[in-house]
């Protein structure tokens, strides 16, 4: 075995962390959305995220091969246990603010299933053939959303320019490399080669929407990736995990 | 007014003859309005629906029943939407049902009212609402205006999993801890009045339900729904070991249905008069998604705009060079 | 009848499935352009299955014919899907219909 099971674990759990910490911020907007239809297709993002987070968690289990299930894995670790990204735990803020936040994770989730999809580890691949469709999907969803917004009316251009220029600043962790990341060579792309095709992205997309691209060496917020989050997380996971916390000894 | 009389006597045999009424048909003033309310009512009641499950997504105890919740709410969406569909085509605007609705003028099942308090809420909901809104929605395949029967051919194929998924919640919990099974028991007890009350009024104090049998937009009365009910889901209580909280409830040998309990009237019209534990904060929810929304929906279309006025500016230079 | 600035047009949809035959109406929704109606279309009557081909035709460019096999007093006269007046674009000079 060319990489170590722990590590592909360990990365396997980053985007599990990510896809359900997100998913999880995404089904808050269950029956609150702007429009019915919009409801809709965005909660079904969020059912493709949770289970894309399915499919890491039970990876990541296997891998672990400690006994522990895709629900443990879920529910049972605390917050500086979780790799996630610190934009996908952000608040959900107004339309403009989830959908920049989408955006930013879409677009980089492309790019990065692209390439897991040429995975030589199996599982991996597998899994990014699968998601990369209804990743496709998503960026095309959120794009569209940046656009509209941006060049629509004069309001929601200064709303959704202001919800880039915030949330600006979790953008470089997504392209962070950390030694996990190194040591998974080959299996994995190093997420620093991601950026320039991201950021290529960005500005043909805010161009399209007349916004201004924030500047990409503008200091970044980091910490996700080494389990030190933002005060968010707190909360997300006080909620999403009391019921079994709260019952231990129940199976849910 | 001789031909009007004719009229209303000639789509009455058409309605009795078990035919279909289509949106380009002439109809009753009266058809159409209770039409317009009936269909906009369910709507309404299925995007108010969605609210006291999705609730609960967000503390689903496991991913898969996250999944699962989460595609049920979205299902519930979906419903209202084909229902508001088959509402405009009666020449209604969407936008006209939702001003019905935020303003209070406009009901939804008076079951949405009700606060969900526990996991076990999200069994008891799917089980007995979705059951209870399933038999009225299996005799609504039939009803007259062929817009809403098609609406509900579709919901109806999608809607027998979202019962079956409240009852394996049911089951699981009765089957688990001591603390499980009290909190499927409390749910149920919370729930079971409410649910016999989703199918209206006695029919002795249903004003329209006369009218609605005639023109074949009911097929069954209140009271026949409910019995209906009541013999189809004790078995199921019994099943999980829990208790019916109705002292009365008897099988009645001779009438070969369930005698149950009072039904506490009183409940019920304050629930519907708006005084019910969840009315305002489930309208309060509605209204402030509109609210909110109200830039991005203006932003959506001052873009189409803009980009038909393009390509129409484009066309132009086209056409002209 | 002018419309609200934030209310979007009802567009009807039309589905042919995988290997089905021909397009069947589905019902209708609202989106502010053709491609978002596109896009809810799939969302809500399809459920994203793969393979199926999507019409969607503002409910105000729909022409629809009378039903010829009824008696002439249940066929309308004009030539719109619906036989109410919600979404026939009256000009505002024209004043309320």
């Amino acid at each position: 075995m060319k990489w170590a099971t722990c590590d592909l674990a360990d990365y396997a759990l980053r985007k599990a962390d990510d896809t359900l910490v997100l998913g999880q911020r995404l089904s808050e907007w269950c029956g609150h959305g702007p429009v019915l239809e919009q409801d809709i297709a965005l909660t079904n993002v969020a059912l493709d995220l949770i289970g894309q987070a399915r499919g890491y968690y039970q990876m990541a289990a296997a891998w672990r091969a400690d006994g522990s299930t895709e629900d443990d894995l879920a529910y049972r670790r605390d917050t500086h246990q979780f790799g996630n990204h610190l934009l996908v735990e952000l608040p959900n803020g107004h339309w403009g603010d989830t959908l920049a936040r989408q955006f930013f994770f879409d677009a980089y989730n492309f790019f990065l299933l692209e390439q897991l999809a040429k995975s030589p580890v199996e599982e991996i691949s597998a899994l990014a053939q699968k998601a990369y469709k209804e990743v496709s999907y998503h960026a095309q969803f959120s794009a569209e959303w940046i656009i509209r917004l941006g060049d629509g009316t004069d309001e929601s251009h200064a709303k959704i320019q202001a919800s880039v220029n915030r949330l600006w600043a979790y953008t470089g962790e997504l392209f962070e490399d950390t030694d996990l990341d190194r040591r998974l060579d080959g299996a994995v792309p190093l997420p620093s080669m991601l950026r320039a095709d991201w950021l290529q992205k960005m500005r043909e997309v805010f161009a399209l929407a007349t916004l201004e691209l924030p500047d990409p060496n503008a200091y970044m917020q980091k910490g996700g990736l080494h389990g030190r989050h933002t005060e968010h997380l707190g909360y997300i996971l006080a909620e999403m995990q009391y019921l079994p916390r709260a019952y231990p000894d129940a199976k849910w | 007014m001789g031909e009007e009389i004719s009229l209303d006597h000639r789509f009455q045999a058409y309605v009795d003859a078990d035919n279909k009424v289509e949106p380009k048909d002439w109809m009753p003033e009266k058809y159409r309005k209770t039409m317009i309310r009936q269909i906009s009512q369910h709507a309404h009641s299925e995007v108010v629906g969605m609210l006291p499950e999705a609730n609960w997504i967000t503390r689903a105890p496991s991913l898969r029943s996250k999944l699962i919740l989460l595609a049920k709410v979205q299902d519930e969406g979906g419903h209202g939407l084909y229902l508001y569909s088959a509402a405009e085509t009666l020449g209604i605007s969407r936008e006209e049902l939702l001003d019905d609705l935020l303003a209070g003028r406009a009901k939804y099942s008076s079951i949405f009212n009700y606060p969900t308090l526990s996991w076990a809420d999200m069994g008891a909901v799917g089980w007995l609402v979705d059951g209870a809104a399933i038999a009225n929605q299996v005799m609504l395949c039939r009803t007259s205006y062929g817009p809403y029967a098609r609406a509900m051919v579709r919901i109806c194929k999608e809607e027998s999993f979202h019962q079956r998924q409240g009852y394996e919640i049911m089951m699981h919990l009765a089957a688990g801890t001591p603390d499980q099974k009290a909190m499927a028991q409390d749910a149920l007890n919370r729930w079971w009045w409410p649910s016999l009350m989703m199918f209206g009024p006695p029919d002795d104090q249903s004003p329209n339900t006369a009218q609605s049998m005639a023109w074949r937009i009911k097929r069954k009365t209140n009271d026949e729904l409910r019995q209906e009910f009541v013999d189809k889901t004790v078995p199921q209580v019994e099943f999980l070991g829990l208790n019916v909280p109705d002292s009365h409830l008897k099988w009645n040998d001779a009438r070969e249905h369930y005698d149950f309990g009072p039904i506490d009237w009183e409940e019920f019209f304050q629930i519907i008069a708006g005084n019910g534990p969840c009315n305002k904060e489930r309208l309060a929810a509605r209204q402030k998604a509109h609210d909110d929304g109200m830039w991005v929906r203006e932003a959506a279309l001052a873009h189409a705009k803009k980009r038909a006025a393009a390509s129409a500016s484009n066309a132009l230079k086209t056409s002209a060079a | 009848m002018s419309q609200s600035p934030d209310a979007w047009p009802l567009w009807e949809v039309f589905v042919r499935s995988k290997n089905g035959l021909a397009h069947k109406h589905s019902g209708s929704l609202h989106a502010p352009d053709a491609e978002t109606a596109l896009k809810s279309a799939r969302d809500v009557y399809t459920r994203r299955s793969e393979g199926v081909s999507i019409w969607v035709i503002p409910s105000s460019a729909v022409v629809a014919s009378s039903p010829d096999e009824r008696e002439p007093l249940f066929a309308p006269s004009d030539d719109k899907p619906y036989r109410h007046p919600t979404f026939y674009d009256i000009p505002d000079e024209v004043g309320h219909m």
